[in-house]
């Protein structure tokens, strides 16, 4: 009798609740914060308050002076020591990317950006200390806004003569993708529609739940840094290609990391100043933002003016697509911040058969805390445009907005297909998923209903909203992210190890933060290896533990890091299997593997997989030539992203009287082929449902001209609770289609729901009043604005800043002292 | 947030907290379930030197009658005014508001009296204390003294209690039977209100008594809508005509979440409603 005969049939597929989840709930496991070190010292960061200034002093003799006070720190201090912070994706070979030091010695360039350190015996008193810190400004005039940063009348880094960036263009006539959209828009202002909009991506912040905190000890033959961070491989290589320690005295770790959503994926200032003063003192050092720093200084997301023209025939057949965007970096170019809104480059043709597409993204340079990946990266972006543009063209049209884009969309017949991109998505079946969300929304009801609201004038008017979305997931491909100039690959590692008694240690380069990775890759090798589900430990995130990987993000730990480890596990019954052939006195032609067990064909001669380890530890007897251990690694680069997508339906209902919104039903159909954990990916759904519709309504950082940060604390950044949810209806195809491109058959599903998600609320709130006058309302769709959108010109009220157009200078909420 | 140093003071009766506050003077803070304070103290926006808890004196808690009004001590939690039966029978426009106060948790720190010293003109408390008509008691070095509500709200953050004074206790004249309801409009549930209205109504309508919040910089009392309330019928169209009157004389603040004139909107709207739920209709 063994332990594999008592196992449990499959584990892919299985509600299993996530072991990780005790000890990240109830707190008691490792957070970074909660590490203590003998001698540890503590940091306090002093900051600037002004967006723009030269530093002209800075007195430092009353902090250095207060009590238990070990250190105070400037960047003159530390000269090229400090290292810099890397941009890792310059776009364009002639990108102006400005230099970027953890703590610069000359001048600020956004509000909160460190201009020296305190170190202390405790937080408290490096805190204390901070305040004493007299820093001497001499205020630069600051440049905010993407319109103000586009006319160069004010410069962010004077230097650079510009606050213009980088410019990339993608033009499908030009790439052999396509026709030419010059031709098809000047054909459609002939013979057919013509929609131009610009729309606004507001800025949004991470807002992960743990903040940011860094460890780091210098005493022993490695310098070990903790962090709070999605990505402890990159933040090695980093530190390594810019402070001049080598890669192998670095020993970087992530322990349980509380959330990131994109905000992690990042190389901090204050990751570099803890490193530098740890190594200057040769003591241990610990710095943990405050959620006002992380508000502050973690970097921003989105942030973008989106000025689209889309060209269709008289029946709403789109013949092409022309987008131009304007994206805000902030003061410096982040990790992958100039990369980000090129990654929507490929989706903006979303799940449709456009003739001719052109992109131009031109990024800009301002005082403001700088921007990188927010959850989607790039592909919300996209997708709010193409749906909300498609709403339009069904408006123009009259018809239903499932109709327009049946119209349009790639049918399930037609995969594998090449999109007007450049990319190949390998499956779908939007029909299957859209029939499916329509039926358990109760579409036609609904749609009765709000013709008959409309018919009444109700107070409430009912909206409905649709979003079909596609996303390329699972970074990446390393060529192509090569071909796009990205820093770095995007393969993932995975080992096995078989232990002497039978157990099996997972080591994973794909370091969660959240994601629930333990539970979802243990199903997977329990099924493929055969072992328990409770006999898989999986180990990832220290770099003494997992030296290869590429970290989380992207959606791409099952996708890339699941078939990594698929083929490692491959790899151990291949081993395996010449070592049973041994022990059995068989042909390894004649063993078939199942349930962890090889056994001899036609006979009840067999021996387990645990056995096996056993056997291989004691080494007693094994055949000539056979390396003596079952483990193995794997490293697995993917040929292609993977295309999840979905038919995401809202239902709001707009108060005419006070401009409020309720959601009503949201119904989200996603394809997102074979499901390791139905529990997980509900919670990632949520999740992600919650956060873009969080964009849609409530979330936006806002600046006042001078660049300070109006919403600097939850009081004025607001983002949701349970409280403001409703309960969604997540349901999946039927019969998904499976991802051709990895072995499990599976699509990334992490930032789906955030992805689908704000369209459809945007779509359903403008349809609720679109009879009213109203085709537009900027995000997020506060009352306000939906009030105003309603009234507008009807002479009930006055319309300053009313919905359309942005921007304008007394436009809403960037009212001067605004929420003082 | 790692609030500044300071000495941590825990009378355990009135006496002794006003004689710590005696002692102080400016550089002391009075703290009751420190939902307010405690925020100010860790962002550093204020360092007191000695911060004075009023939560070990427990002559300050609990609800009694007493004749012809109901008297709510002032570390009483918003939590127990929402539920005590004296608040529901005679006082139910302050278990109303008392309910929509930010969440749950907050409930149960936060206290009446502590909320209501704060004056936050987007408190939900301010604007029922006001409708109410509620008289504040107020101990100082010499002897108590009671303030009408009218006369209680000074300015932003700031109330009648003197540098050297202590709210002990709210008394609120029985409503006995008068409909209530506390009409809160916010974004996100856990928000303070871009506006909020408080209204309590005899019979369908015989008379009523409406406060609004964050219409100003201290909560306010729509009169020109209670006068016209009067003798109103509780439809629609009855108290239109009302409502319509709620924005007058108002100066609300223009923030994140809504320009002046979308908030005194949204008086005119919210008032309309608040009287007749309170109607019961």
């Amino acid at each position: 009798m063994t332990a594999t005969q008592d196992r449990p049939a499959a584990e892919i597929g299985k509600d299993r609740r996530r072991k990780e989840d005790q000890r990240l709930i109830t707190g008691r496991t490792r957070w970074t914060d909660n590490m203590t070190l003998p001698g540890m010292l503590h940091l306090a960061m002093v900051r600037s308050p002004f967006a723009h200034a030269s530093i002209t002093s800075i007195d430092v003799d009353a902090a250095k002076a207060s009590a238990n006070v070990v250190a105070v720190l400037t960047g003159k201090d530390f000269g090229d020591e400090l290292g810099v912070c890397i941009n890792a994706w310059p776009i364009t070979p002639d990108q102006k990317t400005p230099a970027h030091s953890p703590m610069p010695a000359d001048r600020v360039a956004f509000a909160g950006e460190v201009v020296a350190v305190v170190v202390a015996r405790s937080a408290a008193a490096a805190r204390d200390a901070a305040e004493l810190v007299d820093v001497e400004y001499d205020e630069l005039p600051a440049v905010v806004g993407i319109k103000k940063a586009l006319e160069d009348s004010v410069l962010a880094h004077p230097d650079l003569g510009t606050n213009k960036s980088a410019l990339w263009i993608f033009d499908s006539s030009e790439a052999g993708t396509g026709g030419d959209v010059e031709g098809a828009i000047e054909e459609a202002r002939a013979n057919g529609i013509v929609i131009e909009r610009e729309y606004r991506q507001q800025r949004l912040i991470p807002a992960f739940m743990e903040p940011r905190s860094v460890v780091v000890d210098p005493t022993g033959e490695q310098i070990t840094m903790w962090s709070a961070t999605q990505i402890p491989h990159i933040l090695r290589f980093a530190l390594a290609a810019t402070t001049g320690v080598p890669e192998s005295k670095i020993r970087v770790i992530a322990p349980d990391v509380g959330g990131g959503f994109g905000g992690k994926l990042q190389t901090t200032p204050e990751e570099w100043i803890a490193w530098a003063v740890a190594r200057r003192l040769s003591k241990p050092v610990k710095y943990t933002e405050t959620r006002s720093e992380s508000l502050m200084a973690a970097h921003h997301g989105r942030d973008q003016v989106q000025t689209l023209t889309l060209a269709a025939d008289k029946d709403g057949k789109v013949t092409g697509f022309k987008v131009h965007l304007d994206a805000d970096l902030g003061a410096y170019i982040a990790i992958v911040g100039g990369g980000v809104p090129v990654l929507g480059a490929f989706m903006f043709n979303a799940i449709y058969k456009f003739p001719s597409y052109r992109f131009e993204c031109q990024t800009v340079l301002t005082n403001t805390t700088f921007t990188d990946a927010y959850r989607g990266a790039g592909r919300p972006e996209a997708t709010y445009a193409i749906e909300r543009m498609m709403d339009e063209l069904a408006a123009e049209v009259g018809v239903d907005p499932l109709e327009i884009r049946e119209r349009n969309w790639i049918t399930h017949e037609e995969f594998p297909f090449t999109t007007v991109a450049g990319l190949e998505y390998d499956t779908g079946n939007y029909e299957a998923a859209t029939a499916k969300a329509k039926e358990s929304f109760g579409y036609d009801e609904l749609r009765r209903e709000q013709a008959e609201r409309r018919q009444r004038g109700d107070r409430v008017q009912l909206g409905i909203g649709v979003s079909t979305f596609t996303e390329m997931c699972g970074l990446a491909p390393s060529r192509v992210l090569g071909s796009l100039d990205y820093g770095a690959g995007g393969w993932e590692h995975a080992s096995v190890r078989m232990t002497p008694l039978g157990k099996v240690e997972v080591v994973t380069g794909a370091s969660a933060h959240g994601q629930g990775h333990e539970t979802a890759f243990s199903q997977i090798v329990a099924d493929r290896l055969g072992v328990p589900f409770e006999d898989v430990e999986v180990l990832h995130g220290d770099t003494q533990v997992a030296p290869k990987g590429l970290d989380t993000y992207g959606s791409r730990s099952l996708v890339v890091g699941g078939e990594a480890l698929v083929r490692a596990v491959d790899k151990v019954i291949d081993k395996a299997k010449v070592l049973a052939a041994h022990l059995l006195e068989a042909s390894e032609d004649d063993l078939e593997y199942t349930a962890g067990r090889f056994s001899v064909r036609g006979t009840d001669q067999g021996t387990t997989i645990q056995e096996l380890a056993t056997a291989t530890f004691a080494g007693h007897d094994y055949p000539e030539g056979m390396e003596l251990n079952l483990d193995a690694d794997a490293t697995y680069d993917p040929v292609n992203f993977n295309y999840p997508h979905g038919t995401h339906l809202c239902a709001m209902e707009v108060d005419t009287e006070t401009g409020a919104v309720k959601m009503r039903k949201y119904t989200c159909c996603d394809d997102i082929g074979t499901i390791i954990n139905p529990l997980i990916v509900a919670g990632q759904v949520h999740g992600g449902l919650v956060q873009g519709i969080a964009q849609a309504l409530w979330e936006e950082a806002v600046y006042d001209e001078s660049g300070t940060l109006v919403s600097g604390s939850f009081v004025d950044y607001l983002l949701p609770t349970s409280a403001d949810t409703i309960s969604f209806d997540v349901v999946h195809t039927d019969d998904p289609s499976i991802c051709t491109t990895n072995t499990l058959g599976t699509k990334g599903v992490g930032e789906a729901g955030t992805i689908a998600s704000t369209p459809a609320v945007v779509n359903a709130v403008v349809d609720a009043v679109r009879h009213l006058g109203v085709s537009d309302i900027q995000m997020p769709c506060t009352p306000e604005r939906v009030w105003r959108a309603i009234h507008a010109g009807d002479g009930d009220a006055p319309t300053p800043g009313a919905a359309m157009p942005h921007f304008q200078e007394d436009s809403l909420n960037q009212d001067e002292g605004a929420g003082q | 947030m790692i609030p500044a140093h300071f000495d941590y003071l825990a009378p355990t009766s009135v006496e002794e907290a006003l004689a710590a506050l005696g002692e102080h003077g400016d550089d002391a803070k009075i703290i009751a379930g420190g939902q307010s304070l405690l925020p100010v103290l860790r962002m550093r926006l204020n360092a007191p030197e000695v911060v004075i808890d009023l939560g070990g004196i427990s002559s300050l808690r609990g609800i009694r009658d007493d004749g012809d009004a109901i008297v709510i001590g002032a570390m009483t939690t918003h939590h127990a005014v929402r539920d005590h039966d004296l608040v529901t029978e005679h006082a139910l426009l302050l278990s109303k508001a008392a309910a929509e106060v930010a969440d749950a948790q907050i409930r149960h720190r936060g206290t009446f009296g502590g909320a209501l010293a704060h004056a936050d003109p987007a408190g939900d408390l301010g604007a029922p204390a006001l409708a109410l008509d509620a008289q504040f008691v107020i101990a100082g070095p010499g002897g108590t003294r009671t303030v009408e509500a009218a006369d209680f709200f000074v300015d932003l953050f700031e109330t009648a209690i003197g540098d050297d004074e202590i709210l002990t206790e709210v008394r609120v004249p029985k409503h006995t039977g008068w409909g209530a309801h506390y009409e809160k409009f916010v974004r996100v549930a856990h928000q303070w209100p871009i506006v909020a209205v408080a209204a309590t109504v005899r019979g369908s309508i015989d008379e009523a008594k409406v406060g609004l919040t964050n219409m100003g910089s201290t909560p306010l009392r729509a009169s020109a809508t209670e006068q016209a309330l009067a003798g109103a019928s509780a439809t629609e169209e009855g108290v239109r005509a009302a409502a319509d009157l709620a924005a007058e004389g108002t100066n609300p603040p223009s923030d994140l979440n809504g320009a002046s004139d979308y908030r005194q909107h949204l008086a005119r709207v919210l008032t309309g409603r608040a009287v007749l739920k309170a109607a019961g209709s």
